[in-house]
C-alpha cells in the first residue's frame, strides 16, 4: 500500500502498529508538488527558509532537488509564539538566520507538519521582520488535520487525520524519518 | 523561601545571583546569545513583551544603566516609562510603599529598580502585588545581578569553559556590588580559580569565605590569569583613609600593557564602567586588542532582553 498526498486518512494499519511509511515518496511528493506551484506562479528564483528543526532539514533537501544554489534561512520562532506568556521562554532557542535580504524575493517556507497553523503564523511574522517578501509560498511534507488558524500549505507530500491526541513528528536529520507520539 | 523563583523554579523577580541555580544562570546565558542577534536586523524589535510595561525606577542617577535596561524593554516591544524617583513625590514626603501603590495602580508588570541602599529591591518585591515582577538594577553595596550575568555571559562567548578558568577581580571590591554579584556569579558557573586583587583596605573582610584568593600584589594576582575584571575606583574614595594617591594607586593597582603581559596571551580584559583611564586602568589597555569592554555594553542589552523575557514570560498577565 502506497501512501500519496491524495490520501487523506491514516491507513488502520498505521495506526495500530505507530509506525509510518518510508520517508522517501513523501519527500518525492513534496518536492514534486512545490515545483508545481512554483510553476503555477512563474517562480523561477525562490528562496528557501526552515522552520527549526525539521523545517530546516527539509529545506535543505528541497534546495538540492530545486537546484536553489543560495543558503537557505532558519527560523527559530520560539520568540513569535502566541503562548509565550504561557509557556514562557524555551532554554535552547536558536538564533533565526536569514543571509540575504528578504525585500522582494519570493520565498518557500519550509516546515515537517502542518497543524494548528500557529507556528507558520509566528514565522511569517518574523519574516516580516526582516522584511517584505514578495510572495511566500508554504511547503510541508505533512498537512494533518486541525487548524486553528486560516493558513494552508501551497504544496504538500501527503495529507492525513490523526486523533487530537497524536502527533506526527519528523526525526532526523540523517535519516529522516516519521513518528506517531502520542501527546502526553 | 526564595523570593526570586516561583514554585517550579523560574525567576518570579531577579534581585540578587544568591541561590540562583546554575542551569538558570545557563539558560539566561543561552537565551542573551540568541537575543543578541536581533541587534544586527534591520527590524530590531522582538514581539515578545508587547503590551507590557515596564518601569524604571530609579533612586539613583545612572544614564548608562537606566538607558540599556530601557533599550532592552523597548526592544521586546514593552512600553516602558521612565521615573526620576528624585524629582517625583518621593521628595515631597510620600513614602516609598505610597509611590509603589500608586504605581501600581497603573498596572506596571515590571519595576526596574535602582537604590542607593542595600536591600531595597528586596524591600519593593517583598511589597510588591503578585502580578508586578522586581528587577534589581543595583542596590547599595549590595547586589548588581545583571552586570555579574552580562558579565558571565562575555566570559562565556570568549572562553565557555568556566572550569578551566582563573579570573581576577581586580580593585574596590569592598564597595562593589558589581563584584560581590560577579563572584557568585563565577562561582556557581564552576569558575576554576577566582581571585580578588586589591589594597587590604579595599577588600571586604572575611571575602575567602565566598571561595576566591585574596591577592594584595597586583603581578601575583593577575599572573596567568585568563580573564581581568578591573573595577571603577571611585574617586572620593582618595580622599579619605583608604588610598594615597591616584598616581600610587595606578601603579600598585593599575592594569598597565605591561602588566597584562603577565596574564595568559589570549586573556580578555573587562569592566563594568565607566573607567577611569589612568587610574584603575591604562588606555592602551582598555582601548586594546584584549579589551571587552564595548561588548560588554551590548552583551548587556541582550542579557537584560534575556532576564525580562524570564520573568515575565513565566507570568500571566494580571
Amino acid at each position: 500500500m502506497r501512501w500519496t498526498s491524495t490520501r487523506t486518512q491514516l491507513p488502520s494499519f498505521w495506526r495500530t502498529t505507530l509506525h509510518l511509511p518510508a520517508i522517501e515518496p513523501l519527500l518525492e511528493a513534496l518536492v514534486t508538488a512545490t515545483r508545481v506551484r512554483l510553476a503555477e506562479h512563474n517562480i523561477a528564483a525562490p528562496r528557501l527558509v526552515g522552520i527549526h528543526s525539521g523545517g530546516v532539514w527539509l529545506a535543505r533537501h528541497l534546495a538540492a532537488a530545486l537546484g536553489v544554489e543560495e543558503p537557505i534561512g532558519e527560523l527559530d520562532i520560539s520568540f513569535y509564539r502566541d503562548d509565550f506568556t504561557r509557556v514562557g521562554m524555551h532554554p535552547t532557542v536558536r538564533p533565526s538566520s536569514i543571509p540575504w535580504d528578504v525585500e522582494g524575493r519570493h520565498l518557500v517556507l519550509v516546515d515537517d507538519v502542518l497543524y494548528t497553523g500557529r507556528t507558520i503564523r509566528a514565522a511569517l511574522n518574523e519574516i516580516f521582520d526582516y522584511g517584505r517578501p514578495a510572495s511566500v509560498t508554504l511547503a510541508v511534507l505533512v498537512s494533518r488535520n486541525g487548524r486553528e488558524l486560516p493558513i494552508e500549505a501551497g504544496a504538500c507530500g501527503a495529507r492525513l487525520s490523526l486523533p487530537a491526541g497524536q502527533q506526527v513528528k519528523l526525526r532526523g536529520p540523517t535519516p529522516l524519518r516519521l513518528e506517531l507520539v502520542e501527546r502526553a | 523561601m526564595n523570593l526570586q523563583l516561583t514554585p517550579d523554579g523560574r525567576l518570579r523577580h531577579l534581585l540578587t545571583i544568591d541561590g540562583l541555580p546554575r542551569r538558570l544562570i545557563q539558560d539566561l546565558i543561552e537565551a542573551a546569545d540568541s537575543l543578541r542577534s536581533v541587534a544586527l536586523r534591520g527590524n530590531k524589535k522582538l514581539p515578545l513583551l508587547r503590551g507590557r510595561t515596564i518601569l524604571n525606577l530609579f533612586f539613583e542617577a545612572s544614564t548608562r544603566t537606566r538607558t540599556t535596561f530601557e533599550l532592552a524593554a523597548e526592544r521586546l516591544s514593552a512600553d516602558v516609562v521612565n521615573l526620576d524617583v528624585a524629582s517625583s513625590s518621593t521628595s515631597k514626603g510620600e513614602s516609598l510603599l505610597d509611590t509603589l501603590a500608586t504605581l501600581e495602580a497603573m498596572h506596571c508588570d515590571m519595576f526596574v529598580v535602582r537604590h542607593p541602599d542595600s536591600g531595597a529591591a528586596h524591600f519593593i518585591a517583598e511589597h510588591a502585588s503578585p502580578g508586578v515582577a522586581v528587577l534589581n538594577a543595583g542596590d547599595g553595596r549590595h547586589a548588581h545581578p545583571t552586570q555579574a550575568l552580562l558579565d558571565a555571559y562575555t566570559i562565556h562567548r570568549h572562553k565557555p569553559r568556566f572550569e578551566d578558568l582563573t579570573i581576577a577581580v581586580v580593585g574596590d571590591v569592598l564597595h562593589s556590588r558589581v563584584a560581590r554579584s560577579e563572584l557568585r556569579a563565577f562561582g556557581i558557573l564552576g569558575a576554576g580559580e577566582l581571585r580578588v586583587v586589591g589594597p587590604r583596605t579595599l577588600l571586604p573582610p572575611a571575602i575567602e569565605e565566598l571561595g576566591v584568593s585574596v591577592h594584595t600584589d597586583m603581578d601575583a594576582g593577575v599572573a596567568d590569569a585568563d580573564v581581568i575584571v578591573m573595577l571603577r575606583l571611585q574617586r572620593e574614595r582618595m580622599r579619605g583613609a583608604f588610598l594615597p594617591s591616584e598616581g600610587e594607586y595606578f601603579r600598585r593597582y593599575g592594569l598597565s600593557a605591561e602588566r597584562l603581559k603577565l596574564a595568559k596571551p589570549d586573556c580578555i580584559v573587562m569592566h563594568p564602567g565607566p573607567m577611569n583611564r589612568g587610574v584603575e586602568i591604562a588606555s592602551e589597555v582598555a582601548d586594546g586588542p584584549q579589551s571587552v569592554i564595548l561588548e560588554q555594553v551590548s552583551n548587556g542589552l541582550a542579557m537584560r532582553m534575556a532576564v525580562m523575557s524570564h520573568i515575565l514570560g513565566a507570568q500571566v498577565p494580571a
